[in-house]
């Protein structure tokens, strides 16, 4: 592939705020729920209260007849409309139908049953209480483990094993391995379930006008779901606008296709009106995707020196009711990323996909790759542990080298770069280890519960090759330089507060030599941008970027040739915004040579009219950023509660366009990871009900419940794309949980812990201190 | 029934016949198209609707229309005077104290109480005085970096 780019002087490197924040920091962006329109009606939607249970029947007529109700629609309306999707294949998958609203069952407690359609929200939910559905309740099951246990009652009454697929993979020689081996350590660890809770709901507008369909929504991937939505509906693809207005935060959660995009669009069409529906918080928990669900079952083999040898991984995924768009690949992931950062030539892995009376898992913030990453970070704290070794030596004594790479894992991929005892050195010196470990021995002595944590986490990122991916793994860029010389940029990608209108804007008016109040950067609307993927698994940078620059460079051919044109002149060459002629010395800038090419009075050879390029960047890789971080905690023995004294994360992302920006997706990350590490988990009763269904149950942190962050970086570039990017956004999760628990767990290792599963509640801490580390 | 309120609001005076279970973010969301505070949970856990009401931070989503009859309202609209933004929110732009936005508005709100309150706070007296506000992007460093900031404006 191309060299990185490094040039002195440039915007790309720098600190620079962002163009989004002035409509942000004075209330003027517009969300979802900020679209207002002439007629506009309300929808609120009927869920099932029950986790699984027989629709007897529905009772509409009172709920219909309520002043204010335009229309009531149940599963029979929408019979008609395909089924929500799921994007996902793998050999001999179980893919339930799954309809937009319950037709004769409910599977999970949220289910869709019923649509209010009415003047305004509070009269749409009164109508709700209207309806009566008599339902025949049916034994449910929410655990994953006890789902496949038999007599389990059946999630899908044609699959009574409850089991979705299974997945196989292996490489090297793992029985082999672990035949040999010196030293075998086994440990379940779970990734619970988590909530994504961005802070703006979903939300979805909808209005059909003179044959068009237009969906507003709050979504990741406004192409694909244009697309996919069409098809549920049969509306011609090119009669479907999906327009992504400002996006309230994603994390995976909106990469996605819901039964509400279509169901609004059905909506609009039937009634002839627009209508918008909001999410409310206490639906987004129970009805938008959940992440994690894990239970891992793992083996590591060793020789007594430390040299690992083998991994070996039995995956229990919780799927939930259903696969959303995503939700039997997210696991595979983990599959793929399981060796972490260590030789481990020999690895096995097997996934059961267990149906589950709850509502689909999916991405969220790393998607696979922090269970990954927490389990392997787990097993090498309990191998250090078993062989009386420092965390540290045993992960720098099992590293890839620096001159491996690209280095071919067992699991099949090919690692693009990386140094990855350099940022595992860096962290350590800036917590000063050694002088550490003394203070923690002392702080021992002293009867304080000290801890210090490592985690060295890598992470596949920017998705990704087509061919490796379930849609297009590709991205799009558009450049155009307007007849005045300012510059729009249309990216496929979309953007929902990573700041691609800032980064993108830096690397364009670098590239042609503009300033970035001379950029533009659009996106999100299908009638506007170019076909694109959309932004999620840090791909945003990574594969937007790419093709933005590409873009640019085809554009840059047509600059020099009307400048050439204009300076007549076969000597020309463009850079700072200005093309030369290198005989004379002559200059003319972009915005007269976009200005002529435009006018059009006279055409170089062969050129058409007009200053514009289109690029579709198919990625020849994925990125593979890594890093260490380190967490110091520090145990209240009384109350169980963790308090972390000090978190250092070295992040290596490649060449980084922002700092600024980086430094945000590191901190965010992190606590994100901190969340899962301390606070929170979904938790489902034995019914199916969410306990822990609304923010008042479901700890997000707060921010005295979270630690100043040191962050910083090593740069190791990618060879994948001429930015050297790797991607930053999933870093600070995916690197967090194990470096927390592997700290708590270290503080309390001389009462006999050896592992803890999240989250570390005060509860289950104070717990395992009181029964002497046997819990 | 319906039930006549006036509300000055970003410093002008407003009159409206509003039902009495009209939730105060809704009114100035839906009835008056200021759209700045946001919905977040309906529990007033997140802080995203926060408005301030005769000089106090309010969640807008557990205050009725009616209860803020004969007060003054100001919203995230109403804090840059004369097109200069207001100290708290030029500091959240320059220290990058926001990513999606959803939040921001609400925090904003806060903070600007925060340092009316204390103009001197520190870093856990910032982390402890946005309690009641939630985000889900930054991490809340660049937040406290802003409140920071704005308190170092103000002096």
């Amino acid at each position: 592939m191309a060299t990185t780019i490094t040039k002195p002087d440039t915007l790309v490197g720098k600190r620079i705020k962002r163009k989004e924040d002035p409509r942000l920091i004075t209330g003027t962006a517009t969300y979802v729920d900020d679209i207002q329109m002439p007629g506009m009606h309300h929808a609120c939607i009927l869920r099932s209260p029950h986790a699984a249970a027989r629709i007897r029947s529905i009772n509409t007529h009172a709920a219909a007849g309520h002043p204010g109700v335009v229309a009531v629609f149940t599963g029979a309306d929408v019979a008609g409309v395909g089924p929500v999707p799921c994007g996902a294949s793998l050999p001999g998958l179980r893919v339930p139908h799954h309809s937009i609203l319950a037709k004769d069952r409910v599977y999970f407690v949220g289910h869709p049953v019923a649509v209010v359609v009415a003047r305004d929200r509070y009269i749409a939910t009164d109508a709700l209480d209207l309806i009566e559905v008599d339902y025949d309740v049916l034994p449910a099951v929410a655990d994953p483990e006890k789902a496949l246990a038999p007599g389990a009652p059946a999630v899908h009454p044609e699959w009574p094993d409850n089991i979705a697929f299974t997945y196989h993979q292996e490489g090297g020689e793992p029985d082999k391995a672990f035949a040999e081996a010196e030293v075998v350590v086994k440990q379940r660890i779970t990734s619970q379930r988590l909530i994504p809770t961005a802070m703006e709901t979903r939300g979805v507008v909808a209005e059909h006008r003179a044959g068009q369909l237009t969906i507003w929504s709050s979504t990741q991937i406004p192409h694909l779901m244009r697309t996919l939505v069409a098809m549920m509906l049969g509306v011609p693809e090119n009669l479907l606008r999906v327009v992504t207005p400002e996006v309230g935060g994603g994390f995976g959660s909106k990469l996605n296709v819901y039964a509400e995009e279509a169901l609004m669009g059905f909506v609009a069409m039937k009634i002839g009106k627009p209508v918008k529906w909001i999410e409310s918080r206490r639906e987004n928990y129970l009805c938008t995707i959940h992440g994690r669900g894990h239970v891992d079952y793992y083996e590591i083999a060793a020789r007594k020196d430390g040299t690992v040898l083998g991994l070996k991984l039995k995956l229990i995924q919780d799927l939930g009711a259903y696969h959303q768009l995503l939700t039997p690949a997210i696991p595979t992931l983990s599959v793929l990323m399981m060796p972490g950062l260590y030789r481990f030539r020999n690895v096995s892995a097997d996934i059961i996909g267990a149906f589950t009376n709850c509502v689909p898992t999916d991405a969220y913030r790393g998607a696979g790759r922090p269970e990954a990453t927490h389990g392997v970070e787990r097993m090498m704290d309990l191998l250090a542990v078993e062989l009386k070794a420092d965390p540290a030596e045993i992960r720098l004594k099992n590293f890839i080298g620096a001159d491996e790479f690209p280095y071919a894992t067992a699991t099949g991929l090919s690692y693009d770069s990386g140094d990855y005892a350099k940022p595992l050195k860096k962290a350590l010196d800036i917590v000063d280890y050694h002088h550490l470990r003394q203070e923690q021995a002392r702080a021992k002595a002293a009867g304080r519960l000290m801890g210090v944590g490592l985690s060295t986490y890598g992470e596949i990122c920017a998705f990704g090759p087509s061919p490796a991916t379930p849609a297009g793994g590709w991205e799009s860029a558009t450049v155009k330089v307007e007849p005045t010389g300012k510059v729009t940029v249309m990216t496929g990608a979309s953007p929902h507060g990573q700041g691609e209108e800032t980064t993108f804007a830096q690397i364009a008016a670098d590239e042609l030599g503009v300033t970035m109040d001379d950029v533009t950067v659009i996106h999100g609307d299908t009638a506007v941008v170019q076909y694109g993927i959309g932004t999620f698994g840090s791909r945003g940078t990574a594969v937007g970027g790419p093709a933005l620059y590409f873009a640019i460079q085809e554009l840059k051919k047509k600059i020099v040739k009307f400048g050439a044109m204009l300076l007549d002149s076969d000597d020309v060459s463009f850079s700072g915004g200005l093309c030369v002629c290198n005989k004379s010395g002559k200059t003319v800038p972009l915005a007269a040579i976009a200005g002529a090419s435009y006018r059009a009075m006279k055409l170089p050879a062969g050129e058409q009219p007009g200053m514009m390029a289109t690029y579709f960047w198919e990625p020849p890789n994925f990125a593979f950023p890594f890093g260490a971080h380190i967490a110091v905690t520090e145990i209240d023995r009384d109350t169980g509660q963790v308090a972390i004294k000090r978190y250092v994360a070295v992040d290596d992302c490649g060449k980084i366009i922002n700092p600024l920006l980086v430094d945000g997706q590191v901190h965010g990350g992190v606590v994100q990871g901190i969340g899962q590490a301390l606070y929170e988990q979904a938790v489902y009763d034995d019914n199916g009900q969410l306990l822990t269904g609304e923010l008042t149950d479901y700890a997000i942190p707060k921010a005295s419940m979270v630690p100043w962050i040191e962050s910083s970086h090593t740069e190791t570039p990618s060879p994948v794309n001429p930015l050297g990017v790797k991607g930053v956004g999933e870093a600070g999760t995916i690197g967090c949980s194990p470096a927390v628990v592997n700290s708590v767990v270290d503080a309390l290792s001389h009462l006999g812990v050896r592992h803890i599963d999240m989250p570390l509640t005060p509860e289950r801490i104070w717990k395992l201190i009181s029964a002497g580390g046997r819990a | 029934m319906k039930q006549t309120i006036t509300v000055t609001i970003n410093g002008k005076a407003y009159s409206h016949e509003v039902e009495p279970r009209l939730l105060l973010i809704h009114y100035l969301r839906e009835v008056l198209g200021l759209t700045g505070p946001h919905v977040g949970c309906e529990t007033s856990i997140c802080g995203a609707c926060t408005v301030a009401v005769d000089g106090r931070a309010v969640k807008s989503c557990t205050m009725f229309a009616v209860q803020a009859d004969g007060r003054q309202v100001v919203t995230i609209e109403g804090l840059a005077a004369d097109g200069a933004l207001h100290p708290v929110q030029q500091a959240f732009w320059e220290q990058h104290g926001l990513q999606c936005g959803f939040c921001t508005p609400g925090m904003i709100m806060t903070s600007r109480q925060l340092l009316e309150r204390n103009p001197s706070p520190t870093e856990a007296e910032i982390r402890h005085g946005l309690e009641g506000n939630l985000c889900r992007c930054t991490g809340y460093q660049h937040i406290v970096n802003a409140v920071k900031a704005a308190a170092q404006a103000g002096k």
